[in-house]
């Protein structure tokens, strides 16, 4: 670690003013401080807080809380292709190495295509790179289908990291998350690649080998078709055996996420707990007034929870600090709204199967206004309490 | 032609440009330019009502009461937009019919109304006319641009022939969806005027 600090000081000297890569010097800052925590975050007198957590270490905790998804996401997409074409002889290792060869040339991707705009913007413009896509580069990955093509990720990334954020401001001055953007464009400007029964599992499109009658429909699909017989059972579904995007399926994965947001104090659990209770809350109501003709309105609440994206979204898109509520009261708002919304699109809209990504980015666009009336609110209160006295 | 008649010309092709500066008229924007031909019909239509409206009104700015003005200026662009409505529908149906509600739909466009009142209003008729044509001209400028980049992505041809070779939809190319969908339209003019202001020192803030 020594070596690597003295390299850094000395080929410091040749980005700074003067220097042979003057230009460099925003490129170079952000490596050195993603490797080292500078230590002139705040000055020595006076009452500020010292911290060695900055952005950068606050990202590198949610990468971390990832990697179980990720993990799992990859041998899920082994299993589900070995699956499909009737092998039931692989271990743990084959079907891993499988995914691992499909979704690391996405992960890939997703980083190149983004940092590669980012570094593009920050050598325009001249400011220190932002460090949001470290999180948004290995969230893309996670809510795409696995058979998505390469260049259409690379284009949506590229497209979501200028139109979702560079266009605003950089990082932290985002209106919608960056990768759940970059989900609706290709979901929108491709839906052949993004929604439908051959796609969720690699291979299954191009039809070779496939045992007869497999199905590739994701329990979602299955349940807005309304023949709730085929979905797999609710331990099946709480770990993950089931088709879908690649980060998605196992909520277990994701509460291992979740407890390290959360115990590294990252997300927020307000927003998650306010997400699952607006879940329930429509999920329940389904139930209280399904009838025959839509039988995925009595789908119990908890089913809900499990499949889609509604649990990873809960845990990794709606607690994005930049694009959630920031008050307190409303964060309870913005959460509950998320769950509510998502579950009634699931439900109730015959086109989109999934509602958690539209229901998030609708929720990101209402956020400031949230705020706004929960300050609003709060500055009337202590007038009239003023007042009062 | 001096350069103060020059200028009503140029003036809304760039610097006054009634869609990207003023930022009027985006609905047809938004509605006709998923396909180029559409676009250049609605374009042309846009420029007849708006020139002899312009003129139109112009002549008859002395004899209007102002507290009428708006159901005389009405008057005037209806009846240029049922001429224009109807030849179309003769001469040209299948246009016509792609642009269904929206040329009738140019009596509320607002450029027309704006430039009727801030200018034909006060002016002669021939700057009124030039005026117009200049308008026009802008607002078609960018919905060509924008209709050229929608139909060139989103269904892969330009004036309905195929521009992009077959061999790519082989190797894998697929027609972008996004494109034909409204919300490009807006993201596209969105680009433009993003590259205009950064390309015209007039039109960048000073705060």
């Amino acid at each position: 670690m020594k070596a690597l600090r003295n390299y850094l000081d000395k080929i410091k000297p040749n980005f700074e003013k003067g220097g042979k890569h003057e230009k460099w010097l925003s490129v170079f800052e952000s490596f050195e401080t993603f490797l080292y925590v500078l230590g002139d975050t705040a000055p020595k007198k006076g009452a500020h807080i010292r911290d060695a957590v900055d952005l950068k270490r606050v990202m590198s905790v949610v990468v971390i809380a990832l990697i179980p998804t990720l993990l799992f996401g990859m041998w899920n997409v082994g299993d589900n292709y070995y699956q499909s074409i009737g092998q039931t002889d692989v271990n743990l290792w084959q079907s891993f190495g499988y995914g691992f060869i499909k979704v690391i040339p996405l992960v890939l991707v997703s980083y190149i295509a983004g940092l590669g705009t980012e570094f593009v913007f920050v050598y325009i413009k001249g400011h220190e790179i932002e460090e949001g896509f470290l999180v948004s580069g290995l969230l893309i990955p996670l809510i795409v289908p696995v058979d998505v093509p390469l260049w259409m990720l690379a284009l949506a990334t590229i497209f979501s990291v200028i139109f979702g954020k560079e266009v605003f401001g950089g990082t932290g001055m985002n209106v919608v998350n960056p990768a759940l953007l970059t989900r609706a464009f290709l979901f929108f400007a491709y839906p052949a690649k993004m929604s439908g029964d051959t796609i969720w599992i690699s291979e299954l499109s191009k039809g070779e080998g496939i045992v007869d009658g497999f199905s590739g429909a994701t329990p979602l699909a299955n349940a807005a078709a309304g023949s709730l017989d085929k979905l797999p059972s609710t331990m099946d579904m709480f770990l993950g055996f089931m088709p879908g995007s690649i980060g998605e399926t196992s909520a277990l994965a994701i509460l291992i996420g979740a407890a390290i947001l959360l115990f590294t104090g990252v997300g927020s659990w307000k927003i998650m707990l306010s997400v699952f209770i607006g879940g329930i809350t429509m999920g329940l109501l389904l139930n209280l007034f399904a009838t025959d003709t839509n039988p995925y309105m009595a789908l119990p609440w908890y089913h809900h929870l499990l499949l889609g994206g509604f649990a990873f979204g809960a845990v990794f898109m709606a607690t994005d600090p930049v694009t959630a509520a920031q008050t307190e009261k409303g964060k309870w708002i913005y959460g509950f709204l998320i769950g509510f919304i998502a579950i009634l699109v699931r439900v109730l809209n015959p086109a989109y199967p999934e509602g958690m990504m539209m229901a998030i980015l609708l929720l990101n666009v209402f956020s400031p206004l949230i705020d706004h009336y929960v300050i609003q609110g709060n500055i009337k209160k202590r007038l009239k309490r003023a007042k009062a006295l | 032609m001096s350069t103060k008649t020059l200028k009503l010309l140029s003036d809304p092709l760039n610097l006054n440009n009634p869609i990207t500066v003023q930022v009027l008229g985006i609905c047809s924007a938004l509605a006709v330019t998923v396909k180029l031909e559409p676009a250049v019909v609605m374009s042309l239509s846009v420029l007849f009502v708006l020139a002899f409206a312009n003129v139109i009104i112009s002549l008859l700015r002395n004899t209007i009461p102002s507290r009428i003005r708006i159901i005389v200026q009405l008057v005037v662009i209806a009846a240029l937009v049922i001429i224009v409505d109807q030849v179309l529908k003769a001469y040209s149906y299948e246009v016509s019919k792609q642009l269904s509600v929206f040329v009738g739909l140019i009596i509320t466009n607002c450029i027309l109304m704006g430039r009727l009142e801030a200018f034909a209003l006060g002016n002669k008729p021939w700057p009124s006319f030039l005026d117009g044509v200049g308008n026009a001209a802008g607002y078609s400028i960018i919905l060509i641009i924008v209709a050229f980049f929608r139909e060139l992505f989103g269904s892969g041809s330009i004036w309905g022939i195929q521009i992009i070779p077959d061999s790519f939809y082989d190797f894998g190319y697929v027609n972008n969806g996004l494109m034909i969908l409204p919300p490009m339209a807006l993201i596209i003019v969105a680009i433009i005027i993003w590259v205009q202001r950064s390309k015209t020192r007039e039109l960048i803030e000073t705060n």
